[in-house]
């Protein structure tokens, strides 16, 4: 079977999911693979809402929101942009590739970029394949037997006085 | 009333959360007169094979500390979990995985790399590494495996009660114990010893509209002591963590780590924290919020110090 990545897209009611819509009406055919949830404001989206998109299966998390200055709440997307760069890193720091969450601002008469974000955003997560949160991937053993050095010599190893580092004092 | 039957144990732990038992200082005599300790290997001379001798749930209850690492470890919490009528998660590393779950960023073989070959203070030409078994002259030796991920306590076994803090107050600590000793402990599963309010709720600093001017570090900068530290700049984690430790780290001038753990209903300490904080960044562009932000250099280290074990994430997928 081939693998149908699973996207989640929190998308503002006030553009980018109007931006969806104006898609939809249009009948511009794009990929099917973004689950949308409406969100009233992308300033609404706490970071813990991606991150659980991701520990319950998605691929991918596509944000959507106004065009900064175009916020129906007026400045709910600067909470955004000022969140979302750091919360990135620390996807990275647990292994999430940086590539599988992006950040578009869509307004509401944007209704073809939109359905090409959409398109490109699911061609990148395809090319990363599955994503498995908490994956160990393959951990070699840990070693079972070895053989002890004998005693003396650790003594004499600590009896030596250590060359490459010096006094400074 | 017969005597109660106490036992403390540590796993993977840096032993301060039994030096905070400790530290209840001349009140342990009243911890004495009313309960039996009959395990506690940092102060008496118990082995694990009398805790295996033992009949099930005779322990009334076990304060378990430190994370489970390796296998000795996840051996003595089911056995322990098996001898106690009550099981005690003790302090942040059994509550959340601790800084020991901080290594869940790394793999063994990173670690053991860092450890035992890669450091700048380590001659290991031999490259002697930790073997689970080695023969010696008289025999065998053996070590317990050291597991690739670090599990939370009750990840492993059932918990009946959280007590948080790296390591717990032992003002907490003796209340908590007043309270078995009562037979007035909450509902099982509960977190004691802990406010359910945040930090922020009770800490005495000012505060005015929350508005990060940029971050700063302690270790080139000095925070002025009556303002909130977040105002000022230097991070802190009073934002998403319990009170109930006294604002030990706030008094000494210096942000909350966040070892009491995140308040009733959060989905992770660490994301709420860096929601709060981040979304309250003086930047109203952004490139400039990114700059600003850039200036955490650590965030799943920072925002996770004592949860990564306990987040929805676990570990660094590979
Ligand atoms: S309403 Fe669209 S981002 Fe705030």
């Amino acid at each position: 079977m081939t693998f149908e990545p699973k996207i989640v897209g929190f998308l503002c009611n006030w553009c980018t999911y109007t931006g969806a819509d104006l898609a939809g009406t249009a009948r511009i055919k794009y990929a099917p693979n973004v689950r949308i949830i409406r969100i009233m404001c992308s300033g609404r989206v706490d970071p813990a809402f991606i991150v659980k998109a991701f520990a319950e299966g998605a691929d991918g998390v596509l944000m959507g929101g106004c065009h900064p200055g175009d916020c129906h709440y007026i400045n709910g997307n600067f909470k955004t942009f000022r969140r979302m760069p750091l919360l990135k890193r620390y996807l990275q720091q647990y292994g999430i590739d940086e590539k599988r969450f992006r950040l578009e601002w869509v307004s509401a008469s944007e209704g073809d970029r939109f359905a090409a974000i959409v398109n490109e955003f699911t061609e990148t997560v395809r090319a990363l394949g599955p994503m498995q949160i908490g994956h160990e991937g393959v951990v070699a053993p840990q070693a079972t037997e070895g053989t002890a050095k004998p005693v003396q010599d650790h003594v004499k190893h600590h009896a030596e006085p250590r060359k490459s580092v010096q006094a400074t004092v | 009333m017969p005597k109660l039957k106490i036992a403390s144990y540590w796993a993977s732990a840096c032993g301060g959360c039994d030096v905070a038992l400790l530290d209840l200082h001349e009140r342990i005599v009243d911890v004495a007169n009313a309960a039996d300790i009959v395990f506690w290997p940092i102060a008496t001379d118990f082995k694990y094979a009398d805790v295996e001798r033992m009949p099930d749930q005779n322990i009334d209850v076990t304060f378990f500390n430190g994370a489970v690492r390796n296998s000795e470890n996840e051996h003595l919490a089911h056995l322990l979990r098996k001898k106690s009528k009550v099981l005690v998660a003790f302090g942040s590393c059994a509550h959340m995985g601790g800084v020991v779950g901080l290594g869940n960023l790394f793999s063994r073989k990173e670690i053991f790399d860092a450890a035992y070959t890669n450091n700048l203070s380590t001659e290991n030409a031999g490259l002697t590494m930790p073997n689970l078994e080695t023969k010696v002259p008289e025999g065998k030796l053996t070590l317990p495996e050291f597991y690739n991920t670090v599990k939370k306590l009750d990840q492993v076994v059932d918990v009946d009660y959280y007590l948080p803090g790296c390591p717990p107050n032992p003002n907490r600590i003796f209340e908590v114990f007043g309270a078995i000793v009562a037979g007035k402990l909450p509902p099982k599963g509960s977190v004691v010893g802990a406010s359910e309010q945040t930090q922020c709720e009770k800490c005495e600093r000012k505060k005015s509209e929350k508005k990060i001017p940029g971050f700063k570090r302690l270790a080139t900068a000095q925070p002025d002591a009556e303002t909130c530290l977040l105002e000022q700049g230097f991070l802190c984690m009073g934002v998403a963590t319990r009170a109930g430790c006294e604002h030990r780290c706030q008094k000494s001038n210096t942000g909350c780590r966040g070892c009491y753990g995140p308040p009733p209903g959060v989905y992770d300490q660490g994301l709420k924290a860096l929601s709060a904080i981040a979304s309250v960044v003086d930047a109203d562009d952004e490139a400039t919020a990114k700059a600003m932000v850039d200036a955490i250099p650590d965030p799943a280290r920072y925002f996770n110090r004592f949860s990564i074990a306990a987040s929805p994430l676990h570990r660094r997928s590979v």
